[in-house]
């Protein structure tokens, strides 16, 4: 019983983060809805439906912990064409029908329906996706709105558009290309500018609040209208009467249809496909390392759909950007999720009208960078950098897909799969033979570690027998994988496979992977070598002049310093300033002989898809001699007042007032950090720069700006750590 | 002790590039486990072919061994399988067939057909020498099934003669018996429990059966029990590969009818893909 009330004590004390993080998922999940509804030509309220209904419904009765549920961008294709073909209201009809899939799905634990697709295929897919929002809304971005059958005419068109920019007569359209472009420039540039009270708001809302000011500058100041073409501008959003007024009924006249089933079956594997890989996505970050149920998860988000599309909305799904906001801002359970709905909900009943002075090419420059996310050079290079023959697969779906549609693109992947593993390994008896064979066999050792060997072969085709093997291993036990009775391995598994390794790693556990230099050597296996070679190499003698530098400050200093990007910092790890990042390497090590302090470089990312940021910084990390309570010191500003609001409490001292004042102090333990936090520590932290000093029981990590510090800065951050481990060591 | 003695030992002889291996490998058993060695040889009798067999059996002649050739034409099965039990046969040696470019063995159609219908124990070679190689690895099934007694006390009998150090009894429990589904974090714990409580059952009946069998068989083998989680029949072959088992025991399937073919388990999943010797204990 204890348990349940300390849960519920918790869930309390968590409540004001949610509500904070909910607060800030809807301010992007409002522009989002309404920009995804608006490019699938529905109305765009039905968008920010879609939300609501799905953030009230998966937040009950779900099965994952920091996902946000609503309109998803994969659908946008989908919704598209289900609507040119088959209207509206029939389209409802098919979401309806969709949703029901996904129920039974989820009932049939089928929910992991998307681990039946190799990776480059899936790959291939959201790229198609992505360049069909690219492609469509670009033209609206710059008030050019143009109707083309596919969307590779709309691609071709893109350059034609752009002249036509140039030759605007019309004041409004020229205002309306201006809006987008720099709509698109906020996009763009949000994620460069490390100002946190600028991050505070999330790119698209900033967009949103600086058209909506515009528009009153207009109306109030110039007193005159909005330059901007009407066109442009989103259509009237309905008040919430006449919303619930005007709930469209669906059509199922044409369950008959051969389009209609084909549009449902493009809906149920497309959401559950992004619902899939935003579920396990999102798991990565979750602070608290739970495990999603993601077939109680595909119940509800079935559900909601039903619900969603009687309403008007569309297909509900698991959206990776904004379950990422909403873990970078201290999301901790479901009802974040349903605090972004009714914050939502606020939303249009106070400012409906107010919506309509958004213009509508500033909402499609988010969609136009929503779709070059998607299907962005970055995801073609590291898909080059995986193997040649992963880009035959990927571009094979991409143009099927654009060409003929998202089910031909995503079958055409699979058999373009097939037919390479085929070649790759020159036997098509491998396949056919052992795919229905229980290839995996696992078993518990004597000493406790699980050992994993597989058979025959090991691909997309029958990953879900290894899967549900290591799914029922607790992830906290040592796993060996042994491929070594393998002849054929590919690409997805090895991605899966290190994915699985990451997990284990974060919560204690540890799997290796044995066997595959045997079957490299043997079969010239392609796939897992290429796997294993992605991390390059500096050479040496191609040093920066920051390098240059930073090697004649370890001559100075007596240190030993190593240019070379490592993929694990594994020291970084328990500190809480890591827990939401995802640390991508780290780089130019400073290290002292003995190994006390060092001082790097580090590349991390927060967030995913959209709302990411890939960030570089250089820290220094002292080991510190003895063990000192965890605790996080930052300086005090106008946010930390707001964070203190949320529930985050900062520790003061009665004896130092000016301390308390300028610093916000944070720990588990505020009873053992006073004891620690002696008067000489104190007045070594009010007398030098301010630095976010943080400690997790045995280490100290500082740093102070969020990039790569200059020469004369690393000298001053390696002063102040040697001091403040000084410092340390004598109290 | 005395059902499970191997008096008569058969084995079915063609004249292919194997054959001295596959004599060789025979008689070498049959002084082991001190039994008669009967070849049976599907064809008209000739003293060409009487002398050729006989060259190769010489050798052990000088040491001890008894044996008998049986010539007899017809139909390879029926003569193999008549022959079997007209000269009592207790242990049939059949040897299989190696594919081209892979380590991988597999079961003629004669062979296969003889597996399904004999009456004895079977003994399946996959890799027949002329030079003695030793069995150091048993690996037995201890499957919740009547005849695993016997089964298990064979495996330490034949370990016993063949001088094997070590012997692992492997229990395969059927996913089905774990009745709880892996979601999330709950019933992972869940499950990992009613795992572990599977796990100690099968280890006690395993202990069991154990203590049956008389000392003298198991002293100088070191006994160890593993309990798995997979298929029936597939996973004990794929663990005595692991493991690098020298031979694997297996019971006799119960029945077999055509859609124990059409859906394969237990021993046809062992004999489509043979993972090192093994020998069938009816």
């Amino acid at each position: 019983m204890k348990s349940k009330e300390s849960s519920l004590g918790g869930f309390i004390k968590a409540l004001p983060k949610n509500i904070f993080s909910g607060l800030v998922v809807s301010l992007i999940a409002l522009p989002l809805g309404l920009g995804l509804a608006m490019a699938s030509e529905a109305p765009p309220i039905a968008g920010v439906i879609t939300a609501i209904v799905g953030g009230v419904i998966v937040s009950v009765l779900g099965g994952s912990f920091v996902t946000i549920s609503g309109p998803g961008n994969g659908l946008v294709g989908v919704v598209l064409i289900a609507i040119t073909s088959l209207g509206l209201t029939a389209t409802y009809a098919a979401i309806i029908c969709s949703g029901i899939i996904l129920i039974i799905l989820g009932f049939l634990r089928l929910g992991k329906l998307a681990d039946y697709f190799p990776s480059s295929a899936i790959q291939g897919m959201l790229a198609a996706i992505g360049l069909i929002i690219l492609g469509k809304q670009f033209h609206i971005m710059l008030g050019n709105k143009i109707v083309r059958d596919s969307g590779i005419d709309y691609l071709l068109e893109i350059p034609n558009t752009i002249i036509t920019v140039f030759q605007f007569e019309d004041k409004g359209l020229i205002y309306a290309a201006l809006a987008g472009v720099l709509s698109l420039a906020i996009m763009v540039f949000y994620s460069k500018i490390r100002n946190k009270y600028l991050q505070l708001i999330p790119a698209p809302m900033w967009i949103v609040i600086v058209s909506v000011g515009f528009s009153y500058y207009y109306q109030l100041v110039l007193k005159s209208p909005n330059p901007i073409s009407l066109d442009y501008m989103i259509p009237a959003i309905p008040d919430i009467q006449t919303i619930v007024r005007e709930i469209p009924s669906p059509d199922f006249k044409m369950v008959g249809s051969l389009s209609f089933w084909s549009s449902v079956v493009a809906l149920t594997l497309i959401a559950s496909i992004e619902s899939l890989l935003s579920i396990k996505a999102v798991d990565k970050l979750d602070v608290d390392k739970r495990r999603s149920n993601v077939n109680k998860d595909i119940k509800a988000l079935g559900l909601a759909t039903v619900v969603s599309g009687f309403l008007g909305g569309l297909n509900v799904v698991t959206v990776i950007a904004r379950s990422s906001v909403n873990v970078n801002n201290g999301g901790s359970n479901r009802s974040s999720n349903l605090f972004h709905a009714l914050f939502l909900v606020v939303f249009i009943l106070l400012f409906s009208s107010e919506l309509t002075r958004i213009p509508l090419s500033a909402l499609m420059a988010i969609l136009v960078y929503t779709g070059y996310k998607l299907a962005s050079p970055v995801i073609v290079r590291k898909i080059f950098t995986i193997g040649k023959e992963q880009l035959i697969i990927f571009f094979a779906t991409l143009l099927v897909t654009l060409k003929i549609g998202l089910i031909s693109g995503i079958i055409a992947g699979l058999i373009a799969t097939f037919i390479i593993h085929v070649v790759v390994t020159k036997s098509l008896g491998l396949f056919m033979k052992n795919i229905l064979k229980p290839n995996v066999l696992m078993y518990k050792e004597e000493d406790g570690s699980y050992f994993v060997s597989v058979k025959h072969f090991c691909s997309f085709l029958n990953f879900n027998t290894l899967k549900n093997n290591l799914e029922a291993i607790p992830e906290n036990n040592d796993v060996i994988i042994d491929f070594s009775l393998c002849g054929f391995v590919d690409h997805s598994v090895m991605e899966s496979v290190d994915d699985y390794q990451e997990l284990f790693h974060k919560k204690g556990g540890n799997i290796e992977v044995i066997g595959l230099d045997v079957l490299g050597a043997k079969s010239k296996h392609p796939f897992a070598l290429r796997r294993m070679l992605t991390l390059q190499k500096i050479l040496p003698d191609n040093k920066t002049k920051r390098q240059t530098n930073l090697s004649l400050v370890a001559d100075n200093f007596d240190l030993t310093y190593n240019p070379i990007k490592k993929t694990y910092g594994e020291f970084l790890e328990n500190f809480i300033y890591f827990k939401t990042k995802k640390i991508e390497h780290i780089f130019n090590e400073l290290t002292e002989k003995n190994g006390q302090y060092r001082s790097f470089d580090v590349t991390f990312s927060e967030g995913e898809f959209i709302a990411k940021e890939v960030v570089r910084t250089t820290m220094l990390f002292i080991k510190t001699s003895k063990t000192i309570p965890a605790f996080t010191l930052d300086k005090e500003g106008l946010l930390e007042r707001l964070y203190a609001l949320a529930g985050y409490e900062d520790i003061d001292f009665e004896s130092h007032k000016d301390f308390s004042n300028r610093f916000y102090l944070r720990g588990e333990n505020p009873e053992e950090i006073k004891a620690f936090f002696t008067n000489e520590l104190v007045r070594f932290f009010e007398s030098n720069a301010y630095y976010h000093v943080e400690s997790n029981n045995d280490g100290v990590l500082i740093c102070n700006k969020q990039r790569i510090a200059s020469i004369k800065e690393i000298k001053a951050l390696l002063d102040y750590g040697v001091r403040l481990n000084k410092l340390i060591n004598n109290t | 002790m005395d059902t499970i003695a191997f008096k008569t030992i058969g084995i079915g002889v063609t004249f292919s590039p194997n054959l001295e291996a596959n004599i060789n490998e025979a008689a070498r058993l049959a002084l082991f486990l001190g039994g008669r060695l009967v070849l049976i040889h599907v064809g008209e009798s000739s003293d060409e072919k009487l002398n050729t067999f006989l060259s190769f059996l010489n050798p052990f002649k000088d040491q001890g061994l008894d044996f008998e050739v049986s010539f007899k034409a017809g139909d390879p099965v029926e003569v193999i399988l008549s022959t079997t039990e007209e000269k009592k046969v207790d242990l049939l040696i059949i040897g299989a067939l190696k594919k081209e470019n892979f380590v991988k063995y597999y079961l003629g159609s004669i062979a296969r057909k003889i597996t399904r219908k004999a009456t004895c124990s079977i003994l399946l070679l996959i890799n027949p020498s002329k030079e003695r190689v030793s069995c150091n690895h048993i690996v037995v099934n201890g499957l919740k099934d009547p005849k695993t007694e016997e089964t298990v006390t064979t495996a330490f009998f034949v370990g016993h003669k063949l001088g094997a150090s070590r012997v692992t009894v492997v229990e395969e429990i059927g996913d089905d018996e774990v009745s709880v589904k892996v979601d999330d974090d709950k019933s992972l714990r869940k499950s990992t429990i009613v795992k572990e409580r599977l796990r100690m059952r099968e280890e006690m009946r395993v202990k069991a059966i154990l203590k049956t069998i008389p000392n003298e068989l198991t002293k100088d083998i070191m006994i160890k029990s593993q309990p798995i989680f997979g298929k029936r029949g597939y996973s004990i072959g794929h663990y005595a590969q692991v493991a690098r088992a020298d031979l694997l025991v297996m019971n006799a399937p119960s029945k077999m009818t055509f859609w124990d073919r059409l859906f394969p388990h237990d021993i046809e999943h062992i004999l489509t893909e043979l993972p090192t010797d093994v020998l069938i204990v009816q």
